[in-house]
């Protein structure tokens, strides 16, 4: 894996314009950053930030050393991404900067990392299925990440919940990476039990069911995790963990009764959760009348919404609001900011943000030829999707409120690394499908999935002396 | 496997289309409410992290400013003159909202109103992007000199004083007792304001709530003038009609009887019953003239109508429904003489005497001269408007003369009001409250024939004595707050300014010492156009504010010539 060998990366005709449509919707986001980081100065200290060049300079900077990386790592990959991911990103220190100066200074160096752990996942990961080999590791991975924070002195409770670790002045949430490392795990066992988990073999009377053999590790990974979120009092993780594993056991079964037993689940899960944890309690009381208690409960979603509706179409102007007094304000409620500030019409377009990345990512995964990628990327444009659902759903009071973050514009580190590694790897799977058949090692595929594993790595970079034809 | 992504994907589509929704319902639909909600204090914060315009009286003194503070807002609001103006002002509490100026020019105030202009310039995009110039300040028409006089004349007895200028409908003097300090509900501890805003309400009188145009009484014998307008209006013959000598009338439809004033006797025609103001010769009158005439003259004089002036809840004054005369006829003796179920607040009796100085026009009554913005450049002037035209200005020069007769003739009722040098005209009133006390009132305008000053004082609740209580004891404070006005400079200065125009109102900043008149700057916008004393441009001074584009006017307003209509 050195650099030789990534500038002999395959690439089709096709690669150079979608590098250049790369780099000229980054460009388009470094311009309205700067913009929105500009009026927002402007709208709270009535002058232009004095440190909005440095600042474009480098948020330029790290997208153009990201995207000089994707034209030696991934040079066919999607143009879209990448741009998008960056947009959000620089949208989001916006916000945390004009909340918070002190937040925005630790934002801009986990952005900064974010990048560069971006660029390594594309550099390590060379191929979309070099994943699968590693499915148990990454199930371990998973487990052992949610189990971290539950490990005395490392751990840390935060507003109840415990989802944090602790190591000198450097706190991180592992269950973000969890959930991406478990995705990989589902993706794999998936897929190689499609067919088994699709057709029932154990006969119970009239009908054939499913031998419980086959799910048995899905189950026990899912049922662990699921008691580890419940245990950390993480219930949007939760959440967010049972809908990403439901949604792909369905996505490669395609049995409808996968979502049934999903929805089955799901009610009595929250029947348990309403009886048991007074956390989910007040959570759904709250959002069934946060008026009764507007003052402790309720507070945090009515200002919300009062920040919302202030907002109205065309919002108060950057940096023009109040909402810095709404609790968590830069990481749970960074929404409410945004509607507020941006109104409607921006609140609109940071959702369009996202459902072009989850869009993309899906895309991605019709166009994947291999079963494995297409689960993977479907299953991570789903987190997405469904991450971005449950926070901005709670925070507009249409779902309890479960604190999870907002993709790549809330305040807080390991979210945001763990999205620009989910970002890298539907990237990965995309550079995977478009490059050419010829150049692809393909008949040597056949060879590593019956067990020639041995010269895995060197399989993946070939020099391909066809490049220059193709 | 595609088929299922391509569900999730309508499926993710289908959430996104909820939170557009919600987010639709949240900020387009439901957002007033939301915005209304007494419980969403964010405007309010809002409005205390900026600057708020500053409120300026007439004469340049600082009433309401905003001070930087330290704790969990950045501005505190301050008033600089305490309970003085606190009835104009009202207050600006992060508690209890606004109130007063405060409230009705809230977005001049908080430049909310500037918001959503277009940008036209660099200036104006700059604004819209940061909001630390919106804010403007806003000039009264009151002056400190004229409310201190207004509060001095009262010498502390609970009463209330409202003067305003006949010919703009400007407002001179706005001042009860009792009255509170602003400062006190100002303030951001929650807990003392709250305290203290108990304290106010508990209080006796109610200060929180301006007497001057909020409270009503009967008018008693101020009414008289109205009745009198009726006569000419109505039926000029009754002018000139002869009323017995009586000290007692005998009503209709029952035995109780209509008493004079201190069981004294009089009569003869209108003149010499306003100047005593007879009881029993209005009583006769009310009678002759019937219900419908009194209710319609009381209706064109303001009656049951809010007057539009720009302060929050302005209390009507109350003329009874002519079909309750019917069955008691009785009531209409009564209503001539300004009792039973009439009443009245301050304001209105001084509109009706501003509309009896000005040819019968009443004007827009208002507080607000001009606006300035943060650089203390006029952006905008009040422009005066009439708001009825109560009477024709052959009754307001035949009901002057009766009023003159008050103030001039030996017997008149209100010689108390006597200036050397200036014709005042007025008309007392001794109401009685029913509870063995009396509401003593007196409306006046002076300098007849150009009158520059209406005035309606009231104390109510006096202890019953034998003297015009209206004559003795709220005459004299009217008189000191005419003779304030007119010492002042101000009704002059109009001919001063008007032909050698040294002042620019776009001097009038927020610290310079006023050395000008804001009525110059109302004057310049005088009343309705058609006006004949009004110059065309083209004899303007050359320098009068760049400001205003109104031609000045050149004259005092006089009772020929501001008159635009006459009545029907």
């Amino acid at each position: 894996m050195n650099a030789a060998a990534a500038v002999a990366a395959p690439t089709t005709p096709r690669a150079p314009a979608r590098r250049r449509t790369e780099l000229g919707l980054i460009v388009l986001a470094v311009l309205l950053v700067g913009g929105l980081y500009a009026i927002a100065g402007l709208g709270k200290a009535g002058s232009l930030p004095a440190n909005i060049v440095p600042f474009l300079l480098i948020f330029f900077a790290l997208l153009v050393v990201a995207h000089v990386a994707m034209r030696y790592l991934a040079p066919n990959a999607d143009p879209i991404l990448l741009p998008t991911a960056g947009l959000l990103n620089g949208v989001g220190y916006t916000f945390i900067a004009r909340l918070s100066s002190s937040q925005a200074s630790k934002q801009a160096a986990w952005t900064a990392l974010g990048f560069l752990v971006f660029i390594a996942t594309l550099a390590v990961v060379r191929r979309g299925r070099d994943l699968e080999r590693y499915r148990y590791l990454f199930a371990f991975a998973g487990i052992g990440l949610l189990l971290l924070p539950l490990v005395p002195h490392i751990g840390e409770n935060i507003n109840g919940a415990r989802l944090w670790i602790h190591l000198g002045s450097f706190s991180f949430q592992p269950g973000e990476l969890a959930k991406l490392a478990l995705a990989v795990f589902f993706a794999s066992v998936l897929v190689e039990r499609a067919d088994l988990l699709a057709h029932g073999t154990v006969r119970i009377g009239r009908f054939l069911v499913l031998d419980p053999r086959y799910l048995a590790p899905i189950i026990v990974a899912w049922g662990l995790s699921l008691l580890i979120f419940l245990a950390e009092n993480d219930l949007g993780s939760s959440f967010l963990f049972f809908a990403l594993f439901i949604g792909m056991l369905w996505m490669a079964t395609g049995r409808a009764y996968y979502l049934g037993l999903g929805v089955g689940l799901f009610a009595a899960g929250a029947v348990f959760a309403l009886k048991v944890i007074g956390h989910a309690q007040s959570r759904v009381q709250a959002w069934l009348d946060p008026w009764a208690h507007p003052e402790t409960t309720g507070y945090q979603i009515i200002q919300g919404q009062f920040a919302i509706a202030d907002g109205s179409v065309f919002g108060t102007g950057p940096g023009q609001s109040n909402a810095s007094h709404i609790p968590y304000a830069s990481s749970d409620f960074i929404f409410a900011v945004v509607a507020n500030e941006l109104g409607l019409v921006g609140a609109a377009a940071l959702l369009m943000g996202y459902l072009l990345m989850v869009g993309t990512g899906l895309r991605i995964a019709l166009r994947a030829d291999r079963q494995f990628e297409k689960l993977l990327a479907a299953g991570l444009a789903l987190i997405l999707g469904v991450q971005t659902f449950v926070i901005v759903g709670g925070v507009t009071r249409l779902i309890p409120l479960t604190g999870i973050t907002l993709p790549f514009v809330s305040y807080g580190g390991s979210s945001l690394i763990a999205n620009w590694i989910l970002v890298a790897v539907l990237l990965r799977i995309s550079d995977d499908t478009e490059t050419p058949m010829v150049v692809r090692p393909s008949s040597l595929v056949e060879l590593s999935d019956v067990g020639l594993d041995t010269g895995m790595i060197d399989l993946g970079t070939p020099t391909p002396p066809e490049s220059g034809v193709s | 496997m595609n088929r299922q992504i391509r569900l999730v994907g309508a499926g993710v589509m289908v959430l996104f289309i909820a939170l557009f929704v919600q987010l639709n319902y949240l900020q387009v639909f439901h957002a007033s409410a939301l915005d209304n909600n007494p419980l969403n204090g964010s405007r309010v914060v809002r409005e205390y992290d900026r600057p708020r315009g500053q409120i300026v009286s007439a004469d340049g003194q600082l009433l309401a400013t905003s001070v930087p503070t330290k704790d969990q807002f950045k501005y505190q609001r301050q008033y600089p003159l305490g309970s003085l103006f606190a009835q104009i002002t009202g207050y600006f509490s992060f508690t209890y909202g606004a109130e007063g100026a405060e409230k009705t020019y809230d977005s001049i105030l908080t430049g909310a109103n500037l918001s959503n202009s277009l940008p036209t310039s660099i200036q104006g995009l700059r604004n819209l992007l940061t909001q630390t110039n919106k804010s403007q300040s806003i000039t009264l028409t009151v002056s400190q000199k004229m409310q201190q006089a207004a509060a001095t004349a009262l010498g502390g007895r609970t009463g209330t004083v409202v003067a305003i200028e006949p010919a703009t409908g400007a407002v001179l003097a706005l001042y009860s007792n009792p009255t509170y300090d602003p400062n006190l509900l100002s303030g951001h501890s929650q807990t003392q304001v709250m305290a203290n805003y108990k304290k106010l309400v508990a209080a006796p009188g109610n200060p929180l709530s301006p007497g001057s145009y909020r409270n009503t009484w009967p008018p008693g014998s101020t009414f008289k003038i109205i009745t009198s307008s009726a006569v000419y209006d109505h039926n000029p013959a009754l002018a000139t009609k002869t009323y017995p000598v009586l000290n007692a009338l005998q009503l209709p439809q029952t035995t109780s009887l209509l008493h004079n004033f201190a069981g004294e006797t009089c009569g003869g025609q209108l003149l010499s019953l306003f100047t005593v103001s007879c009881n029993t010769g209005f009583g006769a009158i009310g009678l002759d003239l019937g219900g419908q005439n009194l209710y319609d003259e009381a209706h064109s004089f303001g009656f049951d109508q809010t007057p539009p002036l720009d302060l929050p809840a302005v209390a009507q004054a109350r003329f009874p429904a002519v079909s309750s005369f019917s069955q008691n006829q009785p009531a209409i003796a009564f209503s001539a003489i300004g009792q039973e179920n009439v009443s009245a607040t301050p304001l209105e009796m001084a509109l009706a005497a501003a509309g009896i100085a000005d040819n019968g026009t009443i004007m827009a009554p208002h507080v607000l001269d001009h606006v300035t913005d943060s650089q203390g450049r006029t952006v905008s002037t009040y422009s005066d408007k009439p708001w009825l035209q109560a009477t024709s200005p052959a009754t307001a020069g035949a009901v002057t003369q009766l009023m003159l007769s008050v103030v001039n003739a030996p017997n008149g009722t209100g010689g108390a009001a006597k200036i050397p040098g200036v014709q005042v005209a007025a008309k007392t009133g001794t109401a009685q409250t029913g509870h063995n006390t009396i509401d003593a009132w007196f409306a006046a305008f002076a300098p007849v024939p150009n009158p520059t000053i209406a005035v309606a004082v009231l104390l109510p609740d006096q202890p019953s004595g034998n003297a015009y209580q209206g004559g003795t004891l709220a005459a004299p404070v009217a008189k000191a707050v005419i003779q304030a006005w007119l010492a002042s400079g101000a009704a002059t200065a109009k001919a001063v300014q008007s032909s050698s125009a040294v002042t620019s109102p776009s001097t009038t900043s927020t610290t310079a010492p006023s050395t000008t008149s804001p009525s110059v700057t109302t004057q310049v916008t005088s009343p309705p156009a058609t006006s004949p004393v009004t110059s065309p441009p083209l004899t303007a001074p050359p320098a009068t504010s760049p400001a205003t584009t109104l031609p000045p006017a050149t004259t005092p307003p006089t009772s020929a010539s501001t008159s635009p209509t006459s009545a029907p």
